[in-house]
């Protein structure tokens, strides 16, 4: 073998094993990252029912898809579950409006500190969790079918008859292409639409909202209605990529947060930065370089370890260490959002 | 022109004691009225309860002849009144541009045509239009929030503190604009801790002392009289 065939085996494995997994999981992060940090910047308080309300919306759509498969209907190549979202979707806007009136409401008309609000979130957050398990039960749920990829590894091989093979699964591709068009009408919508501009005013400055005559009610439906869209296509997404399992969606609410606080909260923009960025840090971390070395590495140098530095087990830990340091550092995030 | 917007007799505070006591503004259409007095006079406090962010436990404020004492800051902002606080008086992470959207945020159309009346009053609001309100000087900021309030096109625009913060040749320029504002026959009222400069330019001056009218006249007159010169304006 050449070293510049070396090269690009290094190059391709390391865009299989971490490149498209990370882009893919970044693209998840960011969605519930944003939704997180909208409803901190209407609502101003960090939701940890978020994580759950994920949950609720993918429970609803994998029903759906049940259903949807047991008639013989499909999406063709695509998961059925994409014909399925819109139910999950609607479901989850119904559930986070009904706990906004009969929760969220009563602490906003006696405007209490932030703190309430967490601690009512995370009642939300359990009665959630209870709900789903007893309603689809704690366990690993697979729904994805369809095609199951864009690009297979052995295609790959055969076809640039490199070493490493180059796989993008249909999940992937379709987590990162709904992303992309997410954001991009999110962005659209709070940039260029009264609504959107009055949501930003009023995440800007409350009291002056209040004074231009935006009507506050209004503001906080809107921004539930969007957390739950974003929410549903993240845990969805990170489903139909991985699987569901309610303590998985639940422990997400980390990544989110640490995502949400590293790109500053209360701003989109640095929530969709900070999902890639806790992603990449997360899989680098976590990925065994053993083979790189074996390409890059004259023979003998090679060392006989898995040159990992943290075990997948402790993968959450990343997102532990990124929200201390940004605490430590620069409690603003990047793009200089509000203080916790 | 008469009377626009007034509190007469107005007592009351934010739930403790009274801050207010038997205290009567009064703004004319066209006209700029100032309210001065030493620190804790109760100036800012006149202002809100005109508002309507304060309870008052005795008085009457009227808009235009008619009773406004139970509506909201906000009803109140919808029936004419105009209010540019004295701090975070714009949205800062916002274009100046939008901010003058978020002003119309009530009219029925986009507010273009006030936008253009606007800018020949304000020219940086047309040279920074595209510009983080946030990004401003402390002069150009103000401007930026007067304007905003002026989007609503209120019969009264209330004014906390204008000049607060900035330099004096800052503001005699926002005097002066304050002044074309109130030739289009807005009624103007504003609260300055800056009391010989910003009674150089009132028709009407309210003194306040602990709460209550100390002196009201003219602003000539007030600038001319002793006792008011030697206890509140040094001299």
């Amino acid at each position: 073998m050449g070293g510049f065939e070396n090269s690009l085996n290094a190059l391709v494995l390391l865009a299989n094993f971490v490149l498209v997994p990370a882009l893919a999981y970044g693209s998840q992060l960011a969605l519930g990252a944003v939704g997180v940090t909208l409803i901190f910047g209407i609502l101003r308080f960090a939701n940890f029912a978020h994580g759950d309300t994920m949950a609720f919306g993918t429970m609803v759509t994998i029903f759906c898809t049940w259903a949807l498969q047991s008639a013989g209907i499909s999406a063709g190549p695509l998961p059925t579950a994409l014909l399925a979202l819109p139910v999950g979707i609607l479901a989850t806007i119904a559930l986070v409006l009904l706990t906004d009136r009969f929760v969220f409401r009563f602490y906003r008309k006696r405007r209490s500190p932030p703190v309430i609000y967490i601690v009512a979130s995370v009642g939300v957050m359990f009665m959630l969790n209870g709900l789903v398990r007893l309603l689809i039960g704690p366990d690993d749920r697979k729904f994805t079918d369809g095609e199951r990829f864009v690009i297979s590894a052995r295609e790959f091989k055969q076809s640039t008859g490199l070493a490493e093979g180059l796989s993008i699964q249909t999940t992937q591709a379709l987590t990162i292409g709904v992303a992309i068009l997410a954001v991009a009408l999110l962005f659209w919508f709070l940039q260029k639409t009264r609504t959107g501009k009055s949501m930003r005013a009023f995440s800007d400055n409350e009291d002056l909202a209040l004074l231009c005559g935006i009507d506050p009610d209004r503001v906080v439906r809107v921004a539930w209605i969007l957390a739950a869209v974003l929410a549903v296509l993240a845990g969805v997404l990170y489903g139909l990529d991985k699987s569901f399992k309610p303590f998985i969606y639940f422990n997400l609410l980390l990544p989110f947060f640490a995502a949400a606080i590293l790109g500053g909260i209360g701003q989109p923009v640095g929530a969709i930065v900070g999902g890639y960025i806790v992603a990449f840090t997360e899989v680098t971390a976590t990925y065994a370089y053993k083979q790189l070395a074996v390409y890059l590495l004259p023979s003998g140098w090679v060392p006989d370890g898995l040159l990992q530095f943290l075990s997948t087990d402790y993968k959450f830990a990343i997102s532990f260490i990124i929200l201390v340091l940004v605490l430590l550092i620069r409690p603003t995030g990047i793009f200089r959002g509000r203080v916790l | 022109m008469g009377v626009l917007l007034a509190g007469y007799e107005m007592t009351g505070g934010y739930g403790g004691p009274p801050i207010l006591q038997d205290c009567t503004i009064t703004a004319e259409a066209g006209q700029i009225t100032v309210i001065v007095g030493p620190n804790g006079a109760g100036k800012s406090t006149a202002m809100k309860a005109l508002l309507g962010m304060l309870e008052l436990s005795a008085g009457r404020v009227e808009l235009a002849g008619r009773d406004i004492g139970l509506l909201s800051p906000q009803e109140r902002v919808a029936q004419g009144i105009g209010f540019v606080p004295q701090t975070q008086n714009i949205f800062t992470g916002m274009t100046v541009l939008e901010n003058l959207q978020m002003g119309a945020f009530l009219r029925a159309d986009d507010g273009a045509e006030i936008i253009e009346q606007l800018v020949q009053l304000f020219p940086v609001l047309a040279e920074k239009a595209d510009q983080q309100a946030g990004a401003l000087s402390g002069g150009q900021r103000q401007q930026v929030a007067v304007a905003r309030a002026l989007m609503n096109e209120p019969s009264v625009l209330l004014l906390d503190e204008p000049t607060a913060g900035v330099s004096p040749v800052v503001m005699d320029e926002l005097f002066d604009r304050i002044i074309e504002v109130a030739k289009t026959g807005i009624a103007v009222l504003m609260v300055e801790q800056n009391a010989r400069q910003a009674l150089e330019i009132a028709d009407r001056g309210f003194v306040l002392v602990g709460g209550e009218n100390r002196f009201t006249d003219t602003g000539q007159a007030l600038l001319a009289d002793a006792t008011v010169r030697r206890s509140f304006l040094g001299g």
